[in-house]
């Protein structure tokens, strides 16, 4: 059995979150992880790996230090890492990103591919329905819980209201949860050996069926016509008292707005 | 083919169980309102089986014309069916501009079908005007006219971006549940009813539904409540929301809380608030013991007046609060839901 997992290395936006004095997001002083869902996704495959002996490859697209959360991951105990990365691919929407995975995957063989449901970047959930469908594939996001019985997964599938039970034949696409499970610690040896090993790294060259009108900024239906960083909501009144004094400042509040 | 050909605002009717989700006529109102700027109409998409009946409901919210594909194929949402079934509507009446819910349906839905019509799609809209792209006329590039400009947070709600669309057809955005306002049920409305069915043949991507389980919990949603007591780590245990709901049942509020909350068991996940949670804007929202993630603010802070309790002075919450107050919830909190009671028995 063949796992593919998608991962993306992504700036870490929870809790260490940097603004510069302007008020702006400094991003250089941010650090950048393995994108939580993509995570879980990796746990879920290597999980396969320890019960079916599947073989678990991952494949990033990005520039080229995304390097480091393919090591992280074969750390972990993904067998292979493969890099896709390229000048023309930069500046890619959701449209041009998963064309360019498709392509990248057409090289590949494999049973299943597994992706986060969404990037806590960009938080669209959109490249990995996406990646199914330029492969002609059934795909089933929001996944909760993955399990293989013969040639089909049976995964629980998370809406709004309850959840469905899926059963899809391979192959197919996942899209991952961080609630799947808890992603296991990379180990000392794993660190020494992923140091050491091969990463595949493709270019522009490497991708198959894609045309270039379908790449990198270009090739993206969506255009950013206005990015700013976001104005919030200023801060009210702030007070320091004791607990007494606390409910009476809250009461008058309350009342002085005619919530009570 | 030329993209003036492409005319009107569709929307995505989504319904669960023959019943229409209310981001549908969100979806309308908003729908109508771009509509006004461009002199075109509204047309909601209804996917479903034995759904027919539901039209009369669209046109009470706004719809001015009803595609109603019908199918048995169709009867519990699937990815593969659904996805024929709105592609074949977009490919055969030819919107502007299609919007669906960012909901855990139209978040799958929507990029399958972007995909497969070969168009861009913006995910998890907050706003949305007709306006032109690029914003400002820029030498030796063409400056398109009623374009849709499609506003979203980005990096866990750190920065906004507007996004356009401008060489694909449709454009096409999610939509953010509880952000865009419904008009008001007009009874008796009628729409003009079109039928369409592409034909529906099972194939390798039709998955199978082996079970079907619904949250039934009786919890009313967080997002019609006028008064939110939301918890978060800081309460301490599942226990001690108790005080919370205290406070909640004396305002004639419902208790929330954060992702950690859920994360760590002590409360279902349709009380999350937060960009993985719901989207909230009660006249009043308590934060309680919460320190203000940039993911949770992303989801109340629209809320009219937010009051936080966090024994943390530097807490983030307190940025965003009108009212904050530095202390013990513990010893708070019982104590301004005795005073709240002995105010409202006074009156």
């Amino acid at each position: 059995m063949k796992v593919i997992v998608c991962v993306k290395q992504v700036p870490d936006t929870k809790g260490g979150v940097q603004f510069n004095p302007d008020g702006t997001l400094n991003r250089a002083a941010m650090l950048t992880i393995m994108n939580p869902d993509d995570k879980a996704g990796l746990e879920a495959a290597l999980r396969l790996k320890d019960e079916y002996g599947a073989e678990v490859t991952v494949l990033t697209m990005g520039l080229p230090k995304a390097e480091d959360v393919l090591r992280e991951a074969m750390a972990m105990g993904a067998d292979k890492g493969i890099l896709v990365t390229d000048r023309v691919l930069g500046g890619a929407d959701t449209w041009a990103t998963s064309t360019t995975i498709a392509g990248a995957i057409r090289n590949l063989e494999y049973d299943l591919i597994i992706t986060g449901r969404q990037a806590i970047d960009g938080d669209t959930a959109q490249v990995g329905p996406q990646i199914a469908e330029h492969l002609g594939l059934p795909v089933i996001s929001y996944a909760q819980e993955i399990k293989i019985d013969g040639d089909s997964v049976v995964v629980k599938r998370l809406y709004d209201d309850g959840y469905h039970m899926l059963k899809a034949k391979m192959p197919c696409l996942i899209t991952a949860l961080s609630e799947l499970n808890a992603p296991r610690y990379m180990t000392p040896g794993g660190i020494f050996d992923a140091l050491q090993a091969d990463i595949t790294v493709w270019g522009r060259a490497n991708l198959v069926d894609v045309d270039d009108s379908n790449l990198g900024l270009k090739g993206s239906p969506t255009k950013i016509a206005k990015a700013s960083d976001k104005v919030r909501k200023g801060s009210g009144e702030k007070v320091n008292l004791d607990a007494e004094e606390s409910v009476s400042y809250i009461v008058g509040k309350l009342k002085d707005k005619h919530v009570i | 083919m030329g993209l003036e050909e492409y005319k009107g605002v569709f929307v995505y009717a989504q319904q669960v169980d023959n019943q229409l989700s209310n981001i549908s006529f969100e979806l309308i109102g908003e729908g109508k309102r771009l509509a006004k700027d461009l002199d075109t109409d509204v047309t909601a998409v209804l996917i479903g089986s034995d759904v027919k009946g539901l039209a009369d409901e669209l046109a009470a919210y706004g719809a001015d014309k009803v595609i109603v594909v019908d199918d048995p194929e169709l009867k519990n949402y699937r990815t593969e069916p659904y996805a024929h079934a709105l592609a074949s509507v977009i490919n055969e009446y030819k919107p502007d501009i299609m919007l669906v819910g960012a909901t855990a349906i139209g978040r799958d839905l929507g990029p399958t079908v972007s995909a497969r019509v070969a168009t861009g799609l913006t995910a998890d809209c907050t706003s949305l005007e007709i306006g032109d792209f690029p914003l400002n006329p820029i030498p030796g590039q063409e400056q398109k006219h009623k374009q849709l400009l499609m506003t979203r947070p980005a990096f866990g709600g750190n920065t906004i971006a507007t996004i356009a669309c401008p060489d694909n057809r449709p454009q096409m955005a999610t939509v953010r549940p509880g952000v865009m306002q419904k008009l008001d049920k007009v009874e008796g409305a009628k729409a003009e009813i079109i039928e369409f069915n592409p034909g529906f043949t099972p194939n390798n991507k039709y998955v199978e539904i082996l079970e079907i389980s619904k949250a039934v919990s009786g919890i009313k949603d967080i997002m019609d409540a006028k008064i939110l007591v939301s918890g978060g780590r800081g309460v301490g245990s599942p226990e001690n929301f108790k005080i919370l709901e205290d406070l909640a049942e004396v305002l004639g509020g419902q208790v929330s809380c954060s992702r950690a909350v859920v994360d760590s068991g002590w409360k279902p996940k349709e009380l999350q608030v937060g960009q993985t949670g719901k989207t909230v804007r009660p006249n009043v929202y308590f934060a309680i013991g919460i320190s203000g993630a940039i993911q949770h603010v992303a989801g109340m802070e629209e809320s009219d007046i937010i009051v936080a309790i966090n024994k943390d002075e530097d807490a983030p919450i307190f940025d965003v609060a009108d009212y904050g107050v530095v202390g013990d919830l513990n010893k708070i909190v019982p104590a301004l839901t005795e005073a709240i009671k002995a105010e409202l028995a006074a009156k």
